[in-house]
């Protein structure tokens, strides 16, 4: 009767649970492994779960079996003890000491240190090294060897801001999608260096099990080595200031015929904007083309409208420097004007010079002295850039 | 010296009354009820702030607040629950019971004792003010880097920093203040015949927490007055084109911050075995085992400090060491959950609220302990670091093994401090809505973590909806219920049935053999322990 009952309850306990677990959203497990590191991360944590639920329930067990039992309203008459006196009580306390020793130190303890071993020999038999360097609020890449060598570029977020604010429906990929994804080859040990161009940032893909912070001023580094093709989400996990939530890392892992074909590709998609650099651009096109850097770089801190976040962030709109001269009489940078501003940066202003190309900083300061409220009327040619570097 | 250590307290009898006798009181058990106040209204006020954070994290999207008012939150509720609710909480129960436990007049030193506290009032103002300055248009908020500070974030932070700093250093020396106070009362007050090793658990467990507080907070200043030169002053202790180093910042942060958890627990440790003691009708089980590993645990927290930051990179030999001594704290911390379980074991027990939270505090914080002992594994944690798992694993270790302790002892020695009976329908309903709802928050936590959702963000991917909206409703009814405890408390204070002076029918220990509530002067007479 008794055993009737509580199998009716548990069968109304996983009615109610099995909606819950055939939503797919419910992800409530590492996602699935890519790497061999993430592979043995896997394995680690699934054996440790499983030890420490062993661990918790055997203890647990003992306590309701003990709640039960000893209590007054049973009548139960306290025992008087306070410490193992007998021989058999003795051996009660070391064994569950014993066994925890043997847990933490060789069952847990073993495995763990093949898996840091591991984890940290970014070097043996790397067959390419890439940089990732974390600013706020995104990611830059550069690949320092092989078929890609030389190619850079930044990586931001692409979510509208009407999604982030509810006022369209969400992408799928909702705050876990970019403009410049970093393509990997498959089957390649990878070697990551990472920096940071401001404060500390940390880039981080589930996928690939590897997690390791950027630090301005140094370099860190890890290693991916990844399994099968595919695109892989993560986000910068280290506060980093009010863009935290919005620094995704995309990943995506191709062939090494197609990653050959994609840095082909690539190379020659940059050296085409490179070009641009020097040929005489119109006012309206550098405008137009000034817009969208903007909206994707600067309007983060200083706003769509240029009216920034005063104090930390400076408007735009009539701004002093914005307005200012950019070029002395002799055709100079004028010190801690718009142009140097820009490309130099200061405190928590990004130095642009190493992220945007000479054309994107001519279009977007000439879109600032254009548009958000100012109508100077001017223009900078990107060859006046690519001059001042 | 200071006249409470003398015998003739009867002159002393017109203490002043009304507000005054508040501000001025140097009496032990005036000074314990004004840090319990302040630790409820505080421990309130930081609730107040997740569930702000909580809604706007029912659902995916920005809808209540800016990204840098949710940093502000997040960090400045960090700092009141550690610094204004739980620590002053056990300082509380420092003043109030400890005198009573080894029997001696009141504390060693009063007037540091009211020095003491009140340093924390203005050191709350200066956490929560900055809002309110925003509001005028004055500074950019409060301190939006997380709890942590870490450099270089902080030096670029707003003003909200620097109130931080400032915050931080009143109440670190305020926690001193009192950890001297501490030591020395245990000392050199204790009742003829009260050998060291006869000392309550409880007073064990604080002394090594003074001992801690006093080894670690020096540091944590020293830090954090390195981030205000480098701020204001042109130094670049934490800034690597300067010649500094930002993990420097790290390492000096959790050689205190470490330590500062065992700080939150170590008290707690020491009156749950007299809890368990009391409502199983049976001596604590292992008191001596339990001394040595609260010291060794005390030991080993102030080197295991870098298994915080294993992500920020560090040689090979360093992770392995970090990650074994990490590991063996297990051990004392099961030898203390071996005595805790064996004192209940064969006693005959009865299930009153204190006892309720007692037990719920073995099973909830054992399960932060035993995640705990997962996060240490070096490999793994790159994957938990920084995630909503490790959100989960030190909200079971603070709220379960912190809080909830504490309000174990609230219902313990309530009827002492007070005279009355809370009451006890209120406080069952308190436990049960409360461990619920504790579960319900954070297990979907533990799973968001392990998905790959990271910690400290305002907004979230789709696949993160579900569980988050489950977390936020049981926040909802966690915070609501600790109403009932607030009202329990009151209306405890302003009357109800007459306690008696043992109050439960197992407790034993010098406090339960005053009347209920003890007298203002107790221990005129020394009592000896034989
Ligand atoms: C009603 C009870 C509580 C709820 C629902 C709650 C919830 C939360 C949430 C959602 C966060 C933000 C996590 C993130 O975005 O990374 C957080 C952070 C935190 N909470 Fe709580 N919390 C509660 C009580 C406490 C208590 C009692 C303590 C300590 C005594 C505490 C200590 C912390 C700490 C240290 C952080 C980390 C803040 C940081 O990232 O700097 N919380 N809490
Ligand atoms: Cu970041």
């Amino acid at each position: 009767m008794a055993r009737l009952r509580i199998t009716r309850i548990w069968q109304c306990l996983l009615g109610a649970l099995l909606p819950l677990t055939a939503h797919a959203d419910y992800a409530w497990n590492f996602p699935k492994p890519v790497t061999p590191m993430a592979l043995d991360t896997l394995q680690v944590h699934n054996k440790f779960m499983i030890i420490v639920m062993v661990i918790f329930v055997v203890v647990l067990g003992i306590m309701i079996y003990s709640i039960v039992m000893h209590r007054k309203s049973r009548d139960y008459q306290p025992a008087g003890f306070t410490g193992p006196s007998t021989r058999a009580q003795l051996f009660w306390t070391l064994v569950p000491f014993a066994i925890l020793l043997y847990i933490d130190f060789i069952l847990m303890g073993i495995p763990a240190f093949h898996s840091v071993v591991a984890m940290e020999d970014t070097r043996t038999d790397a067959d390419m090294v890439i940089k990732v360097t974390g600013s706020q609020w995104r990611w830059q890449y550069e690949y320092m060897d092989g078929p890609a060598k030389g190619i850079s570029f930044v990586s931001n977020m692409t979510t509208p801001q009407e999604q982030i604010n509810n006022q369209a429906a969400k992408n799928p990929e909702y705050l876990l999608e970019v403009d410049n994804p970093l393509v990997l080859p498959t089957d390649k040990k990878v070697r990551v260096l990472l920096t940071s161009s401001d404060v500390i940032h940390n880039w981080w893909i589930p996928a690939f099990g590897a997690a390791r912070d950027a630090i301005p001023g140094f370099l860190r580094e890890t290693w991916v080595k990844i399994e099968e093709p595919g695109t892989f989400r993560g986000q910068c996990k280290e506060l980093c200031g009010k863009g935290h939530g919005f620094m995704p890392a995309v990943v995506i892992a191709k062939n090494e015929e197609d990653f050959n074909a994609w840095a082909t590709s690539k190379k020659a998609e940059l050296q085409a904007a490179a070009a641009g650099a020097d040929k005489e651009w119109t006012k309206e096109d550098l405008i137009a083309n000034g817009k969208g850097i903007y909206e994707k770089n600067c309007a983060v801190c200083h706003q769509v409208g240029g009216q920034g976040l005063p104090p930390a962030f400076p408007a735009l709109t009539g701004s002093k420097i914005a307005t200012g001269p950019i070029l002395d009489k002799d055709n100079k940078m004028v010190k801690d004007g718009h142009l140097d501003r820009v490309m130099n940066g200061k405190g928590v202003m990004p130095a642009w010079k190493g992220i945007l190309n000479d054309t994107e900083i001519a279009s977007v300061i000439t879109y600032e002295r254009n548009a958000l409220g100012n109508s100077l009327g001017d223009m900078l040619q990107p060859a006046q850039v690519k001059a001042m570097r | 010296m200071s006249y409470s250590t003398t015998v003739d307290h009867e002159e002393h009898h017109d203490h002043p009354s009304g507000m005054l006798r508040w501000l001025t009181t140097t009496n032990h058990k005036d000074i314990g009820t004004m840090y319990l106040t302040f630790s409820l209204i505080m421990f309130m006020v930081g609730g107040a702030m997740i569930m702000a954070v909580r809604a706007e994290l029912f659902q995916p999207g920005l809808q209540l607040m800016h990204p840098e008012f949710y940093n502000q939150l997040i960090g400045v509720h960090a700092l009141v629950m550690i610094f204004a609710a739980l620590m002053p909480a056990a300082t509380g129960f420092a003043n109030w019971m400890l005198p009573l436990q080894i029997g001696a007049p009141d504390m060693a030193l009063p007037r540091l004792n009211n020095w003491g506290f009140w340093l924390l009032p203005p050191a709350a103002i200066l956490l929560t003010l900055p809002f309110t300055l925003a509001l005028f248009g004055i500074g950019d908020g409060a301190i939006a880097t997380g709890w942590t500070f870490y450099a270089p974030l902080s030096v670029q932070g707003g003003i909200g920093v620097d109130f931080a700093i400032f915050a931080v250093h009143l109440l670190g020396i305020s926690s001193v203040m009192g950890s001297i106070n501490i030591i020395v009362t245990i000392f050199n007050m204790r009742a003829p015949g009260m050998t060291l090793m006869k000392l309550p658990l409880f007073a064990w467990g604080w002394l090594i927490t003074a001992f801690l507080l006093i080894a670690t907070i020096p540091v944590l200043a020293g830090a954090v007055t390195m981030l205000l030169t480098d701020r204001h002053f042109g130094t670049h202790f934490f800034d690597a084109a300067g010649g500094g180093d930002p993990i420097l910042f790290q390492h000096l942060f959790w050689f205190f911050g470490h330590p500062e958890v065992y700080i939150l627990l170590l008290p707690v440790w020491g009156f749950i075995p007299q809890i368990l003691s009391t409502f199983a009708r049976k001596p604590i089980y292992g008191y001596k085992a339990q001394v040595y590993s609260l010291c060794a645990i005390g030991v080993l927290s102030v080197v295991v400090w870098a298994h915080h930051f294993f992500t920020a990179g560090m040689p090979v030999p360093a992770l392995l060491y970090f990650m074994y001594s990490t590991m063996a704290i297990s051990l004392p911390l099961a030898v203390l959950f071996y005595c805790w379980i064996a004192t209940i074991w064969r006693g005959s027990m009865t299930f009153e609220t204190p006892m309720l939270f007692a037990i719920g505090w073995i099973i909830l914080f054992g399960i932060g302990g035993l995640t705990g002992l997962v996060l240490a594994d070096v490999a793994a944690d790159a994957q938990y670091h920084h995630t909503y798992f490790v959100v989960a694993h030190f909200h079971y270790t603070l709220f379960a093994g912190g809080i909830m302790g504490i309000m174990a002892g609230v219902y313990y020695w309530l009827p002492k401090m007070t005279g009355h009976m809370y009451n006890e329908k209120l406080g069952k309903l308190h436990f049960w809505l409360t461990a619920i709802s504790f579960n319900l928050t954070f297990i979907p936590q533990f799973f968001l973590g392990l998905a790959g959702m990271p910690r400290r963000i305002p907004d979230y991917a789709l696949q993160f909806s579900e569980f988050n909206m489950i977390s936020s409703i049981a926040a909802f009814t966690l915070g609501l219920t600790q109403l009932l405890f607030v009202y329990n408390i009151v209306s405890c204070a302003r009357g109800g049935k007459k306690a008696t002076d043992k109050v439960w029918e197992g407790s034993n220990g010098l406090e339960w053999t005053l009347p209920s509530p003890p007298p203002y002067h107790t221990f005129n007479e020394q009592p000896v322990i034989r």
